[in-house]
């Protein structure tokens, strides 16, 4: 049983992150347009120069 | 449920789009050049490839960016571009755009509210997901003190996750309790909290029994219910503002150094302002200065244009024809339609709140309800056992149980699905219970200008005339932009008929057009200018020389698009139908016929609309009425449910409860089909989570409920509602 010692920090910090992460993308806008972007990534034009 | 959870909102989205709409006008035009297109016809990855390239090549553009869930561009441009300059750039392009104003569209861009809820979601689900883990290693038989370590570490993970996301919840009940009410967030608020304390306090005694996943699990589920009840709410909203950013109420002053364009908010009594041919008055007044003919449809119903000469009232609303006018102001800003508007806003909001929802009717059987149950449960305990750690348990067992997770999804979830449906199919819900009271629905009365007609009208005599007179009346018609005209220029056009040589072609605002042909004077226009004889439909008149008597044009409105598919799909689904309009009896009495509408009056007054409407009412009638003009926001007031075009005037789609977005009336009679199937989902829902209840209840209240048994019934309950719902697609 020792080895929860590691095991239930470690899965608390994974989910922290995902949720970390989730915070993130709300705070730069990432959920603004939802379809424009799930179509935007089909389109060649911006794979040489990103858009900004 | 959700629906009494919040605090009460205003009865409309869009009468929080109209104070922008004021508040845009109180600005002064935009100098920085950020400029919002609204592109009503994007749809593809291709389209916003197309429309950004050709911004971005256009000169002055910085950047342009497509919002396609919005159907908007965002343009950075230098300052001194305007949208008029980019409109033609995304029309050459292939796609329809429209100036938004962008100001009046930044409150929907930052949705702070719901990106709040968003967080608090994210939150309570990232700890369900984490305390559950630990929580099924219990319920598989963990013991002694691994128990208590998951248990204490569930504490740890959910204490402050709720105080964090459960705080809509709180806030809501406290400001009910406050109140001495009691509303869905009180019971629930109990719920979590009575979890919390009683786990703690089992936990710290080794106990076996913990509810930390049921607490975490329930804010969950209800925020669920909360953030999809928000976005409905916010897509209306988003929409209503968009209507409202489309008109830009600008007006043209003539001050001392000429004409300049300032916002009606500005104007004031004495003013004098130009109005030009097409353009609406922005203010009420009196004209000093030319003549030409007003179109009053939208508030008055009447199709006949009205002859404007110096000395006649206009009132704000009213659109000029033929000739610019200058008029001057007598009454502005409060003192006139805004004002008007405003009023009969309080009116529409006083008299929605007459409806109680399902979900209000639930909530009020089902708070006091849950109370005490849990209260006789826990006096039922702690007499038969005398021990208060056993009573607290059970009675923190019932209050979970029967705490509303499926109540709180039962309405948003199918309300998000029949509003996304019939939005697609371009009708916004404004109001919260509006499918409601539409599946009620078992008359329609139908306003005629504008609503069942398309408000343009159509020659139907062209037979009657030879080919020299028609190709006289061509030539004369296409010197003139009057609608009549237009309409007699595509007809004789259609028919293949050529324009006849005219010289000295002018055209007399008020009164038509007139000509020399072969050194006689032809005109085309009002009776009493060409020396006709008046009749009771619309009609232009012929005269040409002095060879006999002038000859009538006549002309009916042309149907708006699926005006009669409508009324025969409404009669053949039993509803009645009724055309109320304040237009003259000849004229209402053909369209009643041609759509076979058994039921009609004409020349109503909008009192007498309301009259007709409440009478019905009264009757035990639930009617559903579809206008669009001034004259009948009484009567959108007054009916059970109401739609009205995104053609018609702010305040008639203030007042009512759906707004029409595309040109046709075919998805009025879908919207009520739609409607029915939701509100009977509704009622389902109710149904499979008050089962839930009656089976999980007793075993709560006989202590027979474990934490395993409360996650298992709560989320089933959930689920299953929330697949229920989405059968309405």
């Amino acid at each position: 049983m020792n080895v929860l010692t590691y095991l239930i920090p470690i899965s608390l910090v994974l989910g922290g992150l995902g949720l970390a992460f989730f915070v993130f993308t709300l705070r730069s806008n990432q959920y603004d347009d939802p379809e424009g972007d799930a179509r935007r990534i089909l389109s060649g034009e911006y794979d040489d120069h990103p858009k900004p | 449920m959700t629906a009494t959870l919040r605090p009460p909102a205003s009865a409309c989205p869009a009468c929080s789009a109209a104070p922008a709409a004021q508040a845009l006008a109180a600005r002064p035009a935009p100098e920085e050049a950020h400029i919002v297109l609204s592109l009503p016809t994007i749809h593809c990855a291709a389209c916003m490839a197309a429309v950004e390239r050709a911004l971005h090549a256009a000169p002055g553009v910085t950047a342009a960016r497509v919002n396609l869930t919005q159907k908007r561009v965002n343009i950075e441009a230098a300052p001194d571009m305007a949208a008029a300059d980019l409109i033609p750039v995304v029309e050459a392009a292939g796609y329809e755009a429209h100036e938004l104003d962008a100001s009046a569209i930044a409150a929907t861009a930052t949705d702070r509210a719901g990106r709040d809820l968003l967080m608090r979601l994210a939150v309570a689900g990232f700890a369900s997901m984490n305390v559950m883990l630990l929580s099924i290693a219990v319920w598989s038989g963990a013991e002694g003190q691994t128990r208590d370590l998951f248990h204490w570490i569930s504490a740890l993970i959910v204490l402050p996750a709720v105080a964090f996301s459960a705080q809509p919840f709180f806030r809501n009940a406290w400001t009910a309790l406050k109140a001495r009410t009691l509303n869905m967030d009180v019971p629930i608020s109990l719920a979590i909290l009575l979890a919390l304390v009683t786990s703690l306090w089992e936990t710290s005694l080794s106990g076996e029994h913990a509810y930390f996943d049921a607490a975490i699990a329930l804010t969950f589920f209800l925020l669920t219910g909360r953030y999809l009840d928000h976005r409905t709410r916010a897509v209306a909203r988003s929409a209503a503002e968009e209507l409202a950013a489309l008109e830009v109420p600008r007006a043209w002053r003539i001050g001392a150094e000429g004409e300049e364009q300032v916002p009606v908010a500005e104007l004031r009594v004495g003013d004098l302002v130009r109005v030009r041919p097409g353009g609406r008055m922005p203010v009420d007044g009196e004209i000093t200065e030319g003549t030409s003919e007003l179109d009053r449809s939208l508030l008055t119903g009447e199709t006949l244009p009205v002859y404007a000469a110096p000395g006649r009232p206009v009132s704000a609303g009213e659109v000029n024809l033929t000739g610019p006018l200058t008029i001057r102001a007598s009454a502005v800003g409060r003192d006139t339609s805004l004002a008007r508007m405003a009023d009969l806003v309080a009116i529409a909001e006083s008299g929605r709140s007459r409806y109680t929802s399902l979900a209000d009717r639930a909530a009020k059987l089902y708070a006091p309800g849950v109370h005490i149950l849990s209260a006789l449960a826990f006096l039922g305990w702690l007499a038969w056992s005398g021990d208060l750690r056993v009573a607290l348990n059970i009675a923190a067992a019932v209050l979970i149980i029967t705490c509303p997770c499926a109540l709180g999804l039962a309405v948003p979830a199918v309300t998000t699905a029949a509003s996304g449906r019939l939005f697609k199919r371009g009708l916004l819900i404004k109001d919260a219970t509006a499918l409601e009271r539409l599946a009620q629905i078992d008359t329609v009365v139908f306003d005629k200008t504008g609503t069942l007609t398309a408000g343009t009208p159509e020659l139907t005599n062209l037979d009657d005339f030879t080919r020299r007179d028609l190709q006289i009346a061509l030539a004369l018609a296409q010197g003139s932009s009057h609608p009549l005209s237009q309409a007699l220029t595509s007809a004789a056009q259609a028919a293949g008929i050529t324009p006849a040589d005219l010289e000295d072609l002018e055209e007399v605002p008020g009164h038509g057009t007139q000509a020399t042909w072969q050194g006689r004077q032809v005109r085309l226009g009002r009776a009493t200018w060409t020396g006709g004889q008046a009749t009771e439909s619309t009609a232009a008149w012929l005269r040409v020389g002095t060879d006999g008597p002038a000859q009538a044009f006549l002309f009916t409105d042309r149907l708006r698009e699926g005006a009669a598919e409508t009324v025969a799909a409404l009669k053949s689904a039993g509803h009645r139908v009724i055309l109320l309009s304040g237009d003259t009896t000849a004229a209402v009495e053909t369209l009643a016929r041609r759509l076979d509408i058994p039921h009609w009056m004409a020349e109503a007054l909008p009192q007498d609309k309301v009259a007709r409407i409440e009478a019905l009412t009264a009757e035990g009638r639930h009617v559903l009425m579809v206008g669009d003009g001034l004259n009948d926001t009484a009567a959108l007031t007054a009916a059970h449910a109401s739609i009205s075009p995104a053609s018609a005037l702010d305040a008639a789609r203030v007042a009512s409860d759906i707004v029409l977005l595309g040109r046709s009336l075919a998805p009025i009679p879908q919207a009520l089909t739609t409607a029915t199937k939701a509100t009977r989902r509704i009622r389902e829902n109710f149904t499979i989570a008050t089962w839930y209840n009656v089976i999980a209840v007793p075993l709560a209240v006989a202590g027979l409920c474990s934490p395993l048994i409360a996650a298992l019934a709560m989320s089933a309950s959930s689920i299953t509602v929330s697949l229920n719902a989405l059968r309405l697609r």
